[in-house]
């Protein structure tokens, strides 16, 4: 009897308290209630923190927060644009993430692009018609945007080398050459203020009163093309090979070294475009800032959207909702600041990253199979 | 002369940051987790630091210099660790992707550090722990003295020869002990290592937060020594924490490398301040911008060098920046 219970408890023993088990599917209303729960989550701990820190009413917080978006037409349109940037950077960065290639200068590449339209904007704008300056603006954005992401992917397909360090390295490289340049052009003044501010050439036009209509337009039409692009095209087809198996995609012919180069040109130039209607829509300027650091959420975005373009949207949303929001709080109240934003953004995506997990996985606890009985 | 001496102290302060950096992302690289959270967790480091500094010689009348040290490092050090740990939770246990987890505790490092930092200042630009400040650039008294010699090797606070040692003892730990082979075992294939009995995941846990606890001593020193004692939201570490990721990779991840290295870096860095001085012409002023790029495109050439040589010696971790799971061979 007792050898009995012995050789019972020896065996529960060697089932682990948990083990984790991949899920083959989940339904797609679980899948997004796992999310859905992490983002409260996130808004619960946020919370806390907030009333922990602050002692303030975390509810009111959050009434704040609404009223940073949704206040007036006008902040929720510069929501929008905010949104379209980071949503744009987004697009650009998913087919190199859907390949497997890390591209982390997607904040070099914008800024690349930005200053390939400040350059034409300065040094052709009183030349050119506006008609001819606005295509030449963009043409050179785009090469611009894709050179800085080609010489990263030209090595990775020549010597298979990091792109996650290269093109982390080379944000700062462009960085440096925009702070050297914009040096150049302010000259003794403290800031280079609007480029061709009393022609506005190489401005965008105003639409329904917004100049930056336009940028929110363009994204538009980007994030649709990106998608069909990956979903319903060869290219996107050989894309998605890669990002699987480099092997398989070796052993069913396609030439994987071009494939990479093709499709880092194509989220640089992208890149560059973000950087385009930023410079000329948005900012009428350039400066090391101008990509915000989006170039950076815009890949968490990017991977948390499952490279989906209409997920990325949502969730581009959602941050740029937040840092408005927190903007809102900082002028409100007097405890909390701007870099509250900061937190919280970081708060909602560990917990969205953090639930990715119960996503994929399930964790089968010991004794659920053998019923009840043996307490060792 | 005096120039050439000034010059290499600003470098050498510049290293020490970037050495305690680079040293604690080696370790973490060498589990195979490739954190791109060291701006953040330097950040961390740097304001937990400061903030304990500052509080304590502020509570009392006559603060010790012991306990003032003891206790900067100390909050550095753990609030690093947190961080880490946090990256270890999301990425070995809950499987997130790394570099996102890495940009994201980079976002949220920065951002803690910042708040708070923001409450600290109570409306003011800086403010400044005094104390600790003369604690951590207090030059060794003898030695410090003698002539050319003493300015270059020992005109620096005690943190300078603690980065130093700890360097050296990771190099040691790394290549000369048992555990420092299965860390290596783990970066370069954990499924072998596993296989062989080592705890893929405590090892990969305990090597990526003493990693961030020592990446996060660099932030105080930033704050507490580099940056004159004081606290303000317009600083240099974030630039600072992406240098440390850049140096690793011009180690080759190697910690006996990041020695010289580090101090490569910081004359590269402040170059544009004393070299046109000393050649006698004056450099414009666009050209500081583009000389601080130096060290990047450095480590970029030597990124595309050992790719193109393929010696396995001077490669990163084979496994790095990949996750491991058992039940996915």
């Amino acid at each position: 009897m007792s050898t009995e219970a012995e050789k019972k408890s020896s065996e529960a023993a060697k089932v682990p308290f948990v083990r984790i088990a991949k899920r083959t599917a989940l339904p797609i209303w679980k899948s997004w209630g796992i999310r859905l729960l992490s983002v409260l989550l996130a808004l619960i701990i946020s919370a806390l923190f907030i009333f922990s820190v602050t002692g303030l009413d975390p509810i009111a917080v959050y009434v704040v927060m609404w009223d940073g978006t949704f206040k007036s037409s006008y902040s929720f349109i510069t929501t929008l644009r905010d949104t379209a940037m980071l949503l744009c950077i987004s697009v650009a960065l998913a087919p190199a993430f859907r390949m497997k290639f890390w591209n982390i200068g997607a904040e070099g590449q914008v800024l690349a692009g930005g200053l390939c339209t400040a350059l034409v904007m300065i040094y052709l704008g009183n030349l050119l018609p506006q008609w001819l300056l606005l295509p030449l603006m963009f043409v050179s954005a785009v090469a611009g945007g894709a050179l800085w992401a080609f010489i990263p992917a030209w090595f990775k397909a020549r010597w298979n080398t990091n792109e996650t360090l290269f093109t982390l390295m080379m944000n700062y490289v462009a960085i440096n050459i925009v702070d050297c340049l914009t040096n150049i052009w302010r000259g003794a003044k403290s800031s280079m203020g609007n480029i061709n501010a009393s022609t506005q050439a190489g401005w965008f036009p105003l639409i329904f009163g917004y100049r930056f209509t336009l940028n929110i337009i363009i994204v538009a039409v980007l994030s649709v093309g990106m998608y069909m692009y990956l979903r319903f095209t060869k290219h996107g087809y050989e894309i998605a090979v890669i990002g699987e198996s480099e092997n398989t995609a070796k052993y069913i012919g396609i030439n994987v070294r071009k494939v990479v180069v093709r499709t880092m040109l194509l989220s640089g130039a992208i890149c560059g475009i973000a950087g385009f209607i930023t410079v000329a829509g948005k900012n009428m300027t350039i400066s090391s800032g101008t990509a915000e650091g989006f170039g950076f959420t815009a890949i968490i975005v990017a991977w948390l959207a499952k490279f989906n373009p209409g997920y990325m949207a949502l969730i581009s949303f959602l941050l740029i909702f937040l840092q408005k929001g927190a903007t809102q709080i900082a002028s409100s109240y007097a405890a909390l600041n701007d870099y509250a934003s900061s937190i919280v953004t970081g708060i909602i995506l560990f917990c969205i990253l953090g639930s990715e997990f119960f996503v994929n996985y399930s964790l089968i606890f010991r004794g659920k199979h053998q019923k009840g009985g043996e307490k060792a | 002369m005096s120039l050439v001496i000034a010059w290499i102290n600003r470098a050498v302060w510049f290293g020490t940051v970037i050495m305690f950096g680079s040293t604690g992302e080696i370790i973490t690289e060498r589990s195979g987790n490739l954190n791109l959270g060291v701006p953040g967790l330097m950040f961390l480091g740097g304001f937990s630091g400061f903030a304990g500094a500052y509080y304590y010689e502020n509570s009392t009348q006559h603060p010790s210099a012991v306990l003032s040290v003891l206790i900067a490092l100390l909050c550095a050090f753990l609030t690093a660790m947190l961080g880490g740990l946090l990256y270890s939770i999301l990425t070995v246990t809950l499987r997130a992707n790394q570099n996102v987890t890495g940009l994201a505790l980079s976002i949220f490092g920065s951002g803690v550090a910042n708040f708070f930092g923001v409450q600290v200042l109570n409306g003011g630009t800086s403010v400044k722990a005094s104390f600790a400040n003369t604690v951590f650039t207090a030059k060794i008294p003898g030695l410090s003295a003698a002539g050319v010699f003493g300015d270059i090797f020992f005109s620096y606070g005690f943190m300078v020869y603690v980065a130093i040692i700890v360097a050296l003892l990771v190099n040691h730990f790394i290549y000369h002990t048992h555990f420092g082979l299965n860390l290596r075992a783990v970066g370069e294939n954990p499924a072998t290592a596993d296989a062989a009995g080592i705890d893929v995941t405590k090892y990969k846990y305990l090597a990526t937060c003493i990693g961030a606890g020592i990446t996060g001593l660099g932030g105080v020193y930033y704050v507490l020594d580099y940056g004159y004692g004081t606290w303000s939201t317009a600083n240099s570490i974030e630039a600072l924490g992406w240098l440390a990721v850049a140096l690793v990779i011009f180690a080759t991840w190697k910690p006996r490398n990041i020695i010289w290295g580090a101090y490569v870096f910081g004359l590269f860095y402040w170059l544009y301040n004393y070299l046109p001085n000393i050649m006698g012409f004056t450099l414009p002023n666009y050209a500081v911008q583009l000389i601080q790029t130096v060290p990047y495109v450095v480590t970029i050439l030597v990124l595309i060098f050992i790719s193109m040589k393929k010696k396995k010696d001077s490669q990163g971790p084979a496994a790095l920046g990949l996750a491991y799971f058992r039940e996915e061979r």
